[in-house]
């Protein structure tokens, strides 16, 4: 069945005649292996920098203290840029391919999961915060130690609290993620960078790719939200 | 930071964390000597490479007109931004339903797009639609991505700040005869800014740090274009970064400082309500993820969070 | 009472950034209409090309744009401290002199017929081709050496596209920001040649840091006429300018500028280009 606003053939043409030859899903899909790979890698990094933050260990618990909070000061286009020009470049940092398109694409992952861990970092400290004290001292009282209070009654209880802050991180990464395009990773804003820049129709291909973040992340927000009220530990 | 996580370390504890920091200090020490290392062979650790960055040419001519231009874009985004979503936020608050419903759109519309983008459309819009100088375009254009999309986040700051003051505020000004428009403007606004001031002021660093997006993107001379420029004379790409990366820190960590210090003077303070909107509530108010507390976080908005 | 300080003081420093910024824009407006007869002139360059357009520490350029458009000046009347430096990136050139942001535009601005339909040249008053630069002890000596290779360029750039589509495709080409970060990762061996116009990889293999340690291929892979920007339809400061030219290749300074900038690149610099005639 024909689309009941643009009929017409032609006008259906004209309209979307300035996608032609522009592989737009394939950028998008670009964002979204990006998004995807980050948000393992930085969920994982974090979780550590969360457990050391907490750690019997003082100088585990420095570190992670000053990871996050330098970190989280730097613009991520700085961090995104460095992994390109400084770990690459310099210090030899290829991560196995030595194809630059790959080599990108793999840097740009590494450097969003250093930064958006400390995020999940916080958020699970926050999330930690709110497992009652009771909690972890009965565990104590059965006699588990550090990791083991963490590992079975901490960290359960708090990853289920910061479902909600998560999926703000979630968000902000599949957003982030369009700094790639500063170092040549081919994704959503880098094409549409070169589209608007070649074609009139500035408005247009401005509303196809604000509509396709729409779409990314709305989605994100509303099952996540809906997740975390139903997981969320009642008190 | 005794924690109910572990109990005072025994004999055997203490062994075992003796062990576990001389581990992970030995990892970090072979790091940092695999850092140093690999800079010295590359030349990265030459003196002329850095000896620019004692004098204060480098400075003048490069580093601090690009951090002039950051703070400059910074706070033009902020003070636009911030009536700008003032206004969004309070339209949320409305009584009709279709003006809540508008700017419900409009908010949820611009936080939902990366800042990128409305940097790179309002850079082009300028360009083709308006006769805005090539020279100030750039700046234009990164205060208008940040300004469109920040104002979509202050809004929900200015609704939550609203929000978080105490019910009979609201029914004390509709008992002494004020109207609606008088108890927002002269009742709950004021004391919502002061509120929201530490999350303002948090919200800066986000800014701060999205400036540097329009500097390598659509050309904005601010800190880290600047880099590039100060990189091309000297020949110093990697120190350069660390620099910059450096002077980043400084500023954001002198800003999530005051930020808490903020907080908590406002919280202490006997003539407030009590309501504050602290770093750790804009986290869940701004996916960009703020920049946030420094330190361990003043236990905000989370409910039962006495110290773990 | 605390509270209204704070309260205070935050709207000051809100009134002050608004009245600071206030002032850049009348600051900004004075200066932009200033292109007719106010006495200035401004002219577009670039501010990070080492040998060309380069911002030096001490806020002056350098360079043999910088050289030949300082020339050009003189001969149209301005004096050295009229003229004022604007920083033109290659995306914004069309669009700054649409505008009459500024004058003229020396900004190894290639002539082409594209371009020609947006913008008039004067000149061309240097010939380039692109080239590669590699290391001095590197085995790449023509364009096909690069296939396999590790190539370097600018995001964009035609000398990419040039060497992408006919001169080896299977090169593996890193795209950057900026030459200089191209030639650093040359450097630490990180890529095995960047490619640009020669004149522009000459002006950063004779900078202090790199003396001696890059060399020039050699090869003509492209022809580059460097042209003058003007604005569409400004004929007179065409004739004007080209006349400039002229006089500087004929009384030997246009050489001397070409000797200084490039001089320490072993860098063979075509003679100087005849006015009008492109080399295709």
């Amino acid at each position: 069945m024909p689309s009941p606003y643009v009929t017409h053939p032609e006008a259906r043409e004209i309209v979307f005649d300035f996608l032609e030859g522009y592989d737009v899903l394939g950028a998008f899909w670009m964002t979204v292996k990006l998004t995807a790979l980050s948000a393992v890698g930085s969920l994982i990094w974090g979780t550590l920098l969360a457990a050391m933050r907490v750690s019997p260990v003082p100088l585990m618990r420095g570190f992670g203290t000053a990871y996050v909070n330098i970190v989280r000061n730097i613009p991520l286009t700085v961090i995104i840029l460095f992994s390109s020009l400084g770990l690459a470049d310099i210090f030899g940092v290829t991560l196995g391919t030595d194809d630059f398109k790959a080599q990108g694409f793999r840097l740009a992952v590494l450097g969003f999961v250093a930064y958006t861990a400390a995020f999940v970092c916080e958020a699970l400290r926050s999330g930690i915060n709110t497992v009652p004290v009771g909690q972890a001292e009965a565990a104590r009282a059965i006699g588990l130690g550090f990791s083991q209070t963490l590992r079975l009654i901490v960290l359960p209880q708090a990853f289920r609290s910061v479902i909600g802050p998560l999926a703000n991180v979630l968000i902000a990464l599949t957003k982030n993620t369009t700094v790639a395009a500063a170092i040549g990773v081919a994704e959503a804003a880098a094409l549409m960078k070169t589209m608007i820049e070649n074609e009139a129709q500035t408005l247009l291909i401005g509303a196809v790719f604000a509509f396709g973040f729409v779409v990314l992340t709305l989605p994100t927000g509303l099952i996540l939200g809906w997740l975390s009220k139903r997981l969320a530990v009642k008190r | 930071m005794s924690s109910v996580l572990y109990d005072t370390p025994g004999p055997r504890a203490k062994r075992r964390n003796v062990v576990l920091s001389v581990v992970f200090f030995v990892l970090l020490v072979l790091l940092l000597w695999w850092i140093y290392r690999t800079m010295d062979d590359k030349n990265q650790l030459t003196s002329a490479l850095w000896k620019p960055f004692t004098e204060s040419e480098a400075w003048t001519t490069y580093l601090l007109p690009g951090l002039a231009n950051t703070l400059k874009a910074a706070a033009l985004a902020m003070v636009i931004g911030l009536p700008l979503g003032a206004v969004f936020g309070i339209a949320r608050l409305s009584d009709h339903r279709w003006v809540r419903a508008v700017s419900g759109t409009v908010v949820e519309f611009f936080r939902a797009i990366p800042v990128l983008l409305l940097m790179l459309f309002a850079n082009e819009f300028y360009s083709r639609s308006t006769n805005v100088g090539s020279a100030d375009r750039p700046l234009y254009a990164v205060v208008t991505g940040l300004v469109l999309y920040n104002a979509a986040v202050l809004a929900e700051v200015v609704r939550a700040g609203i929000l978080s003051l105490p019910k009979g505020q609201t029914e004390a000004a509709y008992a002494i005869g004020l109207r609606k428009g008088q108890t927002m403007s002269s009742i709950l606004l004021p004391q919502a800014v002061t509120a929201m001031l530490p999350a303002i002021v948090s919200q800066l660093v986000v800014i701060v740090k999205d400036t540097a997006l329009g500097g390598v993107m659509i050309g904005f001379t601010e800190l880290l274009n600047a880099r590039g420029t100060l990189a091309a004379n000297y020949a110093n790409v990697i120190p350069s970064f660390i620099v910059v990366a450096a002077m980043y820190i400084v500023l954001n960590f002198i800003l999530t400082s005051f930020a808490s210090w903020l907080e908590r003077y406002l919280r202490r303070s006997k003539r407030s309500t009590g309501a504050v909107l602290g770093a750790e509530d804009m986290e869940e108010l701004n996916p960009a993820a703020v920049g946030g507390t420094f330190g361990t976080g003043a236990g905000g908005g989370f409910g039962s969070g006495t110290g773990v | 009472m605390k509270l209204r300080k704070v309260t205070a003081a935050s709207a000051a420093v809100l009134a002050l950034s608004l009245a600071a910024t206030a002032c850049g824009g009348n600051d900004d407006d004075s200066s932009s209409s200033g292109s007719g007869g106010g006495g200035k002139v401004k002219v577009g360059i670039k501010y990070d090309q080492p040998g060309l357009g380069l911002k030096k520490p001490d806020g002056s350029f350098a360079g043999f744009d910088v050289d030949v458009a300082t020339y050009v000046a003189k001969e149209l009347g301005y004096k050295p401290d009229q003229i004022e430096f604007v920083e033109t990136k290659s995306a914004d050139r069309e669009n700054a002199l649409a505008r009459g942001d500024v004058k003229y535009i020396v900004a190894t601005y290639s002539i082409t017929d594209e371009r020609k339909q947006k913008v008039d040249f004067a000149g061309p008053y240097l010939l380039a081709h692109q080239d590669l630069l590699v290391k001095k002890d590197s085995k790449i000596s023509k364009g096909t050496d690069l296939n396999g290779k590790n190539l370097c360029s600018v995001t964009g750039s035609t000398s990419a596209q040039n060497v992408q589509k006919t001169i080896a495709p299977k090169a593996n080409l890193k795209q950057v920001s900026s030459y200089s970060e191209c030639i650093a990762g040359l450097q630490s061996g990180a890529v095995d040649a960047v490619t640009t116009d020669d004149s522009i990889l000459a002006g950063f293999a004779s900078q202090d840091q790199y003396k001696g340690k890059f060399k020039l291929a050699g090869l003509k892979l492209s022809n580059e006429n460097y042209g003058i920007g003007v604005k569409k339809g400004d004929t007179a400061t065409v004739d004007k300018i080209n006349k400039a030219l002229e006089k500087m290749v004929s009384d030997g300074s246009w050489q001397k500028a070409v000797d200084a900038n490039f001089g320490p690149a072993d860098y063979n610099n075509e003679p100087a280009p005849k006015i009008g005639q492109l080399v295709k």
